[in-house]
């Protein structure tokens, strides 16, 4: 069950968002048997973060022209986007048994088209970060004090739009604009250093005239700081550090949990540690 | 690239057409925006970016961000006109068209400049004879060929008013008015340029003139060639083509490649439902160095090439 926003502690709020988060999106790859769960975990204290402290948003009206925007740009990790907006209210949880199953909503890939929610359809990489550049220009044309927030993978900062969207964004200084990426420095097969380096990413924001921070991507207090603060007069990058896989011993930092799937075994554990 | 072709009189260059339309639009409609990739001097747009200046998005020589830009100002509440080289919009940016603007079904116009062999000398490069077959199976994306200045007045009009994807393909050769009295633009329906029942010629775009030229060719000889000016090409208007299988022999001409594109379409319709000869008019594939006239000729886009693929549609024709 969806744990009820009963407490005033918005941390603690966060906290029990994102343990439903991960329970939940690894019954649904269970169940499934096909998902990126090692994605959906390194991102999901992020969703939860946004979701229950930052955005600014009415599921009863998902094309409401003021919301607050966020694009999920890795959209291989849906385990954690749809718990995210099934959890922000979007869609009731009995719609997140039907993962991948034969005409589901629930797309191996989001598709606005199907769900509320969902701002863009994404799924080949280097897609949402562009398109919410795009969005934050609108913003910017009305003057519009609504935000929009990205969220990448780092691995899939090697594609090249993503640096068409940075150099475009920094030369028009979208300060209300949040570039997230999820740096848990493990692509499909690797690592990202070992793949094609990243490295340094926050110097190389900063050369294409970004604000850059970094953060525990795992700590809804700091997340909830970062993400939550004023905007500036430039773009800002948030370089979350992740672990792959996290909150599960045997997933933590397994390149191979991209897109491996839980036995009955592993499940039963996985929820045995997720409490 | 930068050289403009002298335009002959009685012809018209379509850009101009294409930006007095935009403008006028703008004008009544603070939705509309553009969106360009270097490109405002080749897609006509110094004067709505004199009128507009804010409201002229340049992402700078970078197609992937330019067509993701759209689709975000899509979401945002704007009406993006996305103007650029249809060899880069459509080849360089396909993902994104496919994905962010088709799939997605973003209320975004993309608008391919220069389409067709228009860069003549410059290359297979800087050719697009490949958009159609690209882009003709996108799903919620309607493509749309103008064949003069008129039709592309229209279609831009249309694509303005209409909710979703389109693509529109334009060109900056000169071309004549069509000479059609009462003209309607119909979005998804062919427009009769000649009437006749021997053969049917299917063109569109900067070919329908010369179709019509064939066909009265062919009427010295004795010869009735329909004429239709498929300006849609995605949804295909199938009634017509049914139409045209009922004349016994069928010509599509186009400036694209002979695969894929409108004599794809028609060759797909036909043979699902009423074979007939189909002699396509077109480009084989990348092309040799050669002006935009040289290569027409060449190729048999001219009244005499598409009256000779008539004859030779007609010589195939059963009974």
């Amino acid at each position: 069950m969806l744990p009820a926003l009963q407490t005033n502690d918005t941390i603690q709020a966060i906290r029990d968002r994102a343990l439903w988060m991960r329970r939940t999106a690894f019954g649904m790859v269970h169940k499934a048997q096909l998902g990126h769960p090692g994605g959906d975990f390194s991102a999901i204290d992020i969703l939860a973060t946004l979701y229950v402290g930052v955005l600014r948003f009415d599921p009863a009206r998902p094309d409401w022209a003021e919301r607050d925007r966020f694009v999920m740009s890795k959209g291989h990790a849906t385990g954690a986007l749809y718990t995210a907006l099934c959890g922000a209210g979007y869609f009731p949880e009995s719609w997140l048994e039907s993962y991948m199953q034969p005409r589901s909503m629930l797309n191996g890939h989001p598709n606005r088209n199907y769900l509320p929610g969902v701002e863009t359809n994404t799924g080949p990489l280097g897609h949402g970060f562009p398109v919410a550049v795009g969005i934050a220009i609108a913003g910017q044309l009305a003057g519009a004090d609504w935000r929009s927030f990205v969220l990448t993978g780092d691995g899939e900062q090697q594609e090249g739009s993503n640096w068409e969207a940075a150099m475009v964004a920094g030369h028009r200084k979208l300060g209300r604009l949040t570039l997230i990426i999820d740096r848990n420095r493990l692509q499909q097969g690797a690592g990202t250093e070992e793949t094609s380096g990243l490295d340094p990413l926050d110097a190389k924001y900063r050369a294409f005239g970004w604000e850059v921070v970094e953060v525990d991507g795992h700590d809804p207090e700091a997340l909830l700081g970062v993400l939550g603060a004023a905007p500036g007069d430039r773009p800002r990058c948030v370089i979350a550090n992740t672990v792959k896989g996290k909150g599960v011993s045997f997933m933590e930092n397994q390149a191979k949990w991209h897109h491996g799937v839980p036995n009955d075994e592993q499940f039963a554990q996985a929820m045995r540690e997720l409490v | 690239m930068g050289h403009a072709a002298p335009v002959a009189k009685g012809l018209k260059d379509c850009r101009e057409a294409w930006v007095a339309t935009l403008e006028a639009l703008a004008e009544a409609d603070p939705r509309i925006v553009a969106v360009v990739n270097d490109s405002v001097g080749s897609s006509k747009l110094n004067g709505f970016q004199k009128k507009f200046p804010d409201r002229l998005v340049n992402v700078g020589i970078a197609e992937q961000v330019m067509v993701g830009v759209g689709a975000g100002l899509a979401n945002g509440g704007r009406i993006p006109f996305v103007s650029a080289a249809s060899c880069f919009i459509t080849g360089r940016a396909l993902e994104q068209v496919k994905a962010d603007v088709a799939y997605a079904n973003f209320n975004v116009k993309l608008v391919g400049q220069s389409s067709g062999i228009a860069y003549g000398e410059l290359g297979a490069t800087h050719h697009s004879i490949e958009d159609f077959a690209w882009l003709r199976p996108l799903t919620n994306l309607t493509v749309i060929v103008p064949a003069d200045a008129w039709e592309t007045a229209e279609a831009v009009k249309w694509a303005a008013a209409h909710e979703g994807p389109v693509y529109l393909r334009l060109s900056r050769m000169p071309v004549p008015d069509l000479e059609v009295v009462d003209r309607v633009f119909r979005p998804g329906k062919a427009e009769v340029v000649r009437q006749g029942g021997d053969v049917t010629i299917i063109a569109n775009g900067t070919v329908v003139h010369l179709a019509a030229a064939a066909a009265d060719l062919l009427a010295g000889e004795g010869i009735a060639a329909r004429v239709l000016n498929m300006a849609t090409l995605n949804p295909l208007d199938e009634e017509a083509v049914a139409a045209a299988a009922a004349t016994g022999a069928i010509v599509t001409a186009e400036e694209a490649h002979v695969r894929g594109g409108l004599g794809g379409a028609v060759a797909e319709y036909v043979t699902a439902h009423d074979p007939v000869p189909v002699e396509r008019v077109g480009f084989p594939g990348f092309l040799p160095t050669g002006s935009v006239d040289w290569l027409f000729a060449e190729y048999g886009l001219s009244a005499e090439g598409i009256a000779a693929a008539a004859r030779r549609a007609l010589a195939r024709k059963r009974g």
